[in-house]
């Protein structure tokens, strides 16, 4: 039954969440702070109004979904890509614990540096 | 265009074979001719010894699955001249332990294959209706797709996770049970549930899709998967919020 190992699932749905998320928001940010703006193809906003806008709680909880979901689905896809691509069945316990404790890692970074802007 | 074709047979005589060979014949090359008809010649002009399963030649019967060039196919479906120049390079299904030359053991597949119960599972309530149960176009379209497949093993031969799970269900099966499920006649999603979002069930699939490109039908296996992946979730976030609901 699904509660022998409640944990695939969910690790699943974040995985799907996190590449739905990051193909829909990752081009679109990248498009435009990393060749819009700094190219000049764009009026790029100034400090104060972005510096606004991360402020707004609204935009925190985006970005930290945003980076938690992708980070889950990164591990993901890197622990069977190091798994089974890579023949590791054997360290599969490593394998995991070093995908997933980077996600967590990673998430805890994000939410952190999030919390903190003043 | 040369008139004849050099094929690679990878021959194995458990009898007198300790490790597989490869055995090359020429044969004819013939405009409509497939790998089965090449296969054929040898074996009525050629070598009897050869062994291979095939049956009705025309991609119905699922039996002549091998690997030609590397890639899972139907040797009925392929054509030798698009292997031209050669030399065609014949394999047993891999991911299969080998019977004889070309072919392979499937009582691995045939053992799992009554675990996700592939029939319309009836409603034992309710009395059976005095009529033929009636079906839209709608609720045809479906489960049509998946129905189409003939059991050739094609998507277990392609499945990388298969090669390394013995225990995963695999791709066809699971098809075969979404068939079921999908269909507005059959009642045994429940019962399927345990069997397919088992850990050996959909959650071995780690989504390379290889199951769809080889499938000789049009079937979707890896959709399938997908799709029946959202369902299980949906069931195992029940259980884990709604512990004393159903399961």
């Amino acid at each position: 039954m699904t509660t022998r190992r409640p944990v695939e699932p969910v690790l699943w749905l974040a995985f799907s969440a996190g590449g739905m998320l990051s193909a829909l928001l990752v081009p679109v940010l990248l498009l435009l702070f990393g060749l819009a703006f700094p190219l000049g193809l764009l009026p790029a906003p100034d400090h104060a109004h972005l510096h606004a806008l991360v402020r707004s709680p609204v935009t925190r909880l985006v970005l930290l979904a945003l980076t938690v979901l992708a980070l889950f689905h990164a591990a993901h896809r890197l622990r069977y890509t190091v798994r089974d691509g890579l023949q590791l069945k054997r360290l599969e316990r490593l394998v995991d614990a070093l995908c997933y404790g980077g996600a967590v890692a990673g998430s805890a970074l994000a939410a952190y540096l999030l919390a903190t802007i003043s | 265009m040369p008139d004849t074709i050099a094929v690679d047979v990878t021959r194995y005589r458990p009898d007198r074979d300790d490790r597989p060979t490869t055995q090359r014949y020429e044969i004819p090359l013939r405009k409509e001719w497939t790998v089965l008809d090449g296969l054929n010649y040898v074996k009525d002009r050629v070598d009897g010894t050869l062994s291979y399963r095939w049956s009705c030649r025309m991609g119905i019967c699922g039996s002549c699955g091998m690997t030609i060039d590397g890639d899972p196919k139907l040797a009925c479906e392929t054509f030798l001249t698009d292997h031209r120049p050669g030399p065609v390079r014949v394999e047993p299904l891999h991911n299969f332990p080998v019977i004889r030359d070309l072919v392979v053991e499937l009582t691995d597949f045939m053992a799992k294959l009554p675990r996700a119960k592939p029939w319309l599972v009836t409603d034992s309530d309710k009395p059976p209706p005095d009529a033929e149960y009636r079906q839209t176009p709608a609720e045809m379209d479906e489960y049509k797709q998946y129905s189409m497949c003939i059991n050739c093993m094609l998507c277990y031969a392609a499945c990388p996770v298969y090669g390394l799970e013995r225990d995963f269900l695999g791709p066809a099966l699971i098809a075969l049970a979404q068939r079921y499920n999908l269909d507005s006649r059959d009642h045994g999603a429940d019962e399927r549930l345990e069997v397919v979002s088992a850990p050996e069930g959909v959650w071995d699939c780690t989504f390379v899709g290889e199951c769809s490109r080889a499938c000789p039908k049009g079937v979707d296996p890896a959709g399938a998967i997908q799709r029946y992946k959202v369902t299980a979730a949906k069931e195992t976030l029940r259980s884990l919020l709604l512990p004393w609901g159903r399961r």
